[in-house]
């Protein structure tokens, strides 16, 4: 409790929340433009401020002050509301994250549910900007979207509803509390991979930016936006990408706990979950640099045939271990060879086609 | 009451890509036409880079149309200039010196990897690739443009061939500075191959689209790598091997099945093989000697006649045809350039895929638009 007022208490938590985040995506930002420039053997931004620190805040300062433009066509109130319909349930997620033992607005009891749920609402966002820029582009772009985010949400529910079954709560705290010493990544191989594909999708992130896919379809359902409505769009993505990251980290990586106790301060455990959140957004950020962009029947048929039946073998295989109670290391051996098994059979399926010399050369003389 | 049945009705939308579209490589356009996300009906339309290179050549004397040749092919230069200069000594009937070949060749092949980058860069961004690969593609090929802009002084418009032979002669650190940058750039051939060839999502996406058998490839009078992948044992520099191509030794990639996939894969072997011929040629190159034929006169005027040379570009076959009256400026010249067939048959390479296809498919032609439209 902050304050005894519960209604000034709720506020302070929700300003205290909502600052942070909008200071995180700033960061954010910046960060994935810095980590993507590396990689890229560039610099990233370095004028503005010191190594280009303050990039984000000239891009906001940019983006407000560009003209809000809407075509002539575009279905006028389908068109403008859209932006917000997909940046208020980014923010509304918010509201259940805990960010350490005692940092966050409200300890839901199902708060797993509320923010898996909730995050799924920006897809209708998604689909009102597609329909109301009477683009053609930007119609397909949210047909992909709608697809793809519908499809994703099954098996990364049933990937965290396993982590629920083993810990016995949707609530966050208590998931976090009940991971202990040994963070549920160790256990659950199979559902952590499942998450972070689904999550992956979840995000449109390469390889599966496919509703906005620059090179297709030049920015989908965001093709017709600028200025301030365009940045919410971009702002209410990386904010899912934090709650996403945070999500991860609580859910499998053992939150603000760590191998060497439970019972650490506060400073402690804010450190332990910015270092887990953060290495969450460095591997999106990390495959995002590096991976081509899958064709959208390939990326249905993936989440069908592959990360569903194997989010059912992940709460079969946990089911398995509840009822017949056996030890932690079962479950982390079962779970660990059907990831292994999932990822042969991928592996399998891709390279299949592909000859083990896949040309010949023809040598100097003796050609047509 | 009777319950009407009537089947949904769905229609196909027409999707305009490009002139101005991030996948179109230049300014070309299609006209899809989608069924959903599948491809029924696709219309390439071209034209609009047309800048009447031919006629603005037959109107520059021999020396002067030499620029077209940069202009109209701007990823392969030196290929371009290669053909055209051969096609003017061939009418002419002049010997180039020993030494001006050698750096004719060296360039050539070195500016076939620049180009192959080039196409690696553009495809990889084509497949949805944020730019890594493109960025390691540049860094060879920056290395190379720097060589070709301290060479002839011009990063992109070289026109350092001459008809004889050469405008200058190169740097003094010419041979040393080439072969540590050959040696360079099969590193970042290595990363290329690296972070694609095996990818999963890579294999997913390119295996099997946009196939074109042997058969199929030749009706459409293809050539280059795109003939190549269709597994047809085809390449000008040993089929008629024109310059120094019959001293060399080098291998030619064929694919197997003739899809995008193995297009790339022609194209990254290519570029191996390539700097394979530059080694050779740094090694057997004569260490001064003349560069430009002797007793050139300052018009020059061929003979009357005709004569078609045809080179194994980047791209495919280019060709130059030439017509002399006898005049100090070429009657008739006509460009024979490959990607304009490849283009031809992007409609049925493409029909039946789907839309991500058609920017794939596209991609793997490798299109110069100026080379198209001329």
């Amino acid at each position: 409790m902050i304050a005894d007022n519960p209604w000034i208490d709720a506020t302070v938590r929700t300003l205290l929340v909502v600052l942070l985040v909008i200071l995180v995506v700033l960061i954010l930002i910046w960060l994935e433009r810095k980590v993507a420039g590396r990689i890229q053997m560039r610099l990233g931004p370095m004028v503005t401020g010191p190594y280009g620190i303050i990039q984000s805040a000239a891009d906001a300062i940019k983006l407000l002050t560009k003209e809000d433009l809407r075509p002539a066509t575009a279905d006028r109130w389908v068109f403008e509301l859209a932006p917000f319909v997909a940046f208020v349930p980014s923010l509304l997620a918010l509201i259940a994250l805990p960010f350490t033992a005692h940092l966050f607005v409200r300890n839901l009891e199902l708060g797993l549910f509320y923010i898996v749920a909730v995050s799924g609402l920006s897809t209708v966002g998604l689909l009102m900007a597609g329909w109301g820029s009477a683009n053609k582009y930007a119609l397909l772009g949210a047909v992909r979207g709608a697809a793809q985010l519908i499809s994703y949400e099954i098996p990364l529910v049933l990937a965290i509803l396993a982590v629920a079954m083993v810990s016995g709560s949707l609530n966050l705290v208590e998931i976090v509390n009940e991971q202990g010493r040994v963070p549920y990544i160790v256990w659950q191989p199979l559902g952590f991979a499942i998450f972070i594909i689904a999550t992956l999708a979840e995000l449109r992130r390469n390889p599966f930016d496919i509703p906005a896919a620059e090179s297709e379809i030049i920015g989908g359902p965001f093709i017709e936006y600028s200025g301030i409505r365009w940045s919410m769009f971009f702002f209410a993505e990386y904010i899912n990408v934090f709650v996403l990251s945070v999500l991860g980290s609580l859910v499998f990586l053992g939150g603000w706990n760590w191998p060497l106790g439970n019972e650490v301060g506060w400073p402690l455990q804010v450190v332990l979950i910015l270092l887990k959140t953060s290495a969450m957004l460095l591997l999106f950020m990390w495959l995002r640099s590096t991976l081509p962009r899958l064709r959208i029947d390939q990326l249905m048929s993936f989440c069908w045939q592959v990360l569903l039946p194997f989010a059912f073998v992940a709460i079969i295989v946990n089911g398995l271990v509840l009822v017949y109670e056996w030890p932690d290391v079962v479950l982390g051996l079962l779970s660990g060879v059907a990831a292994l098994v999932a990822g042969a059979l991928v592996y399998h399926s891709s390279h299949r086609t592909v000859p083990s010399q896949p040309w010949s050369l023809v040598p100097a003389k003796g050609i047509d | 009451m009777a319950i009407e049945e009537r089947e949904l009705e769905t229609i196909d939308i027409n999707v305009n890509v490009g002139p101005q579209h991030p996948a179109t490589h230049g300014v070309f356009r299609m006209i899809l036409r989608v069924d959903g996300e599948l491809v029924v009906d696709l219309e390439p339309v071209i034209g609009y880079l047309h800048r009447g290179a031919e006629k603005l050549s037959e109107n520059c004397d021999y020396r002067q149309a030499i620029a077209f040749q940069d202009r109209t092919e701007y990823l392969a230069q030196f290929n371009a200039e290669l053909c055209y200069v051969i096609a003017v000594e061939k009418l002419m009937g002049l010997e180039v010196p020993e030494r001006a070949e050698y750096i004719r060749v060296i360039l050539t092949e070195l500016n076939r990897i620049a180009s192959h980058l080039m196409f690696m860069g553009a495809f990889s961004a084509d497949l949805g690739v944020f730019g890594t690969l493109f960025m390691y593609a540049f860094r060879e090929r920056e290395r190379m443009l720097d060589l070709f802009e301290e060479i002839s002084g011009d990063r992109m418009m070289y026109s350092y061939f001459r008809v004889g032979g050469l405008a200058w002669d190169v740097p003094e650190d010419f041979v040393e500075r080439t072969r540590w940058m050959v040696k360079e750039a099969r590193k970042g051939i290595a990363d290329i191959d690296g972070l694609l060839t095996e990818n999963e999502v890579f294999l997913a996406r390119t295996r099997g689209i946009g196939i074109m058998t042997a058969e199929q490839a030749i009706d459409w009078g293809f050539s280059g790598p795109m003939l190549r992948a269709s597994g047809v044992r085809h390449d000008l520099r040993r089929a008629e091997p024109y310059s120094i191509y019959d001293r060399l030794e080098f291998d030619i990639p064929i694919g197997h099945r003739g899809d995008v996939y193995d297009r790339y894969m022609v194209r990254l072997e290519e570029m191996r093989q390539s700097a394979r011929i530059v080694e050779q040629c740094l090694d057997q190159m004569p260490k001064d000697g003349p560069i430009v034929a002797p007793d050139l006169k300052r018009v020059l005027r061929p003979p009357a006649g005709e004569v078609y040379m045809r080179a194994e570009n980047p791209r495919g076959e280019y060709g130059i045809y030439l017509v002399s009256k006898g005049a100090d400026k070429p009657y008739r010249l006509k460009i024979r350039s490959p990607s304009f067939c490849h283009l031809a048959a992007l409609r049925d390479m493409t029909i039946g895929h789907y839309l991500a296809d058609a920017v794939l498919i596209l991609g793997s032609v490798d299109i110069v638009l100026c080379e198209v439209d001329r």
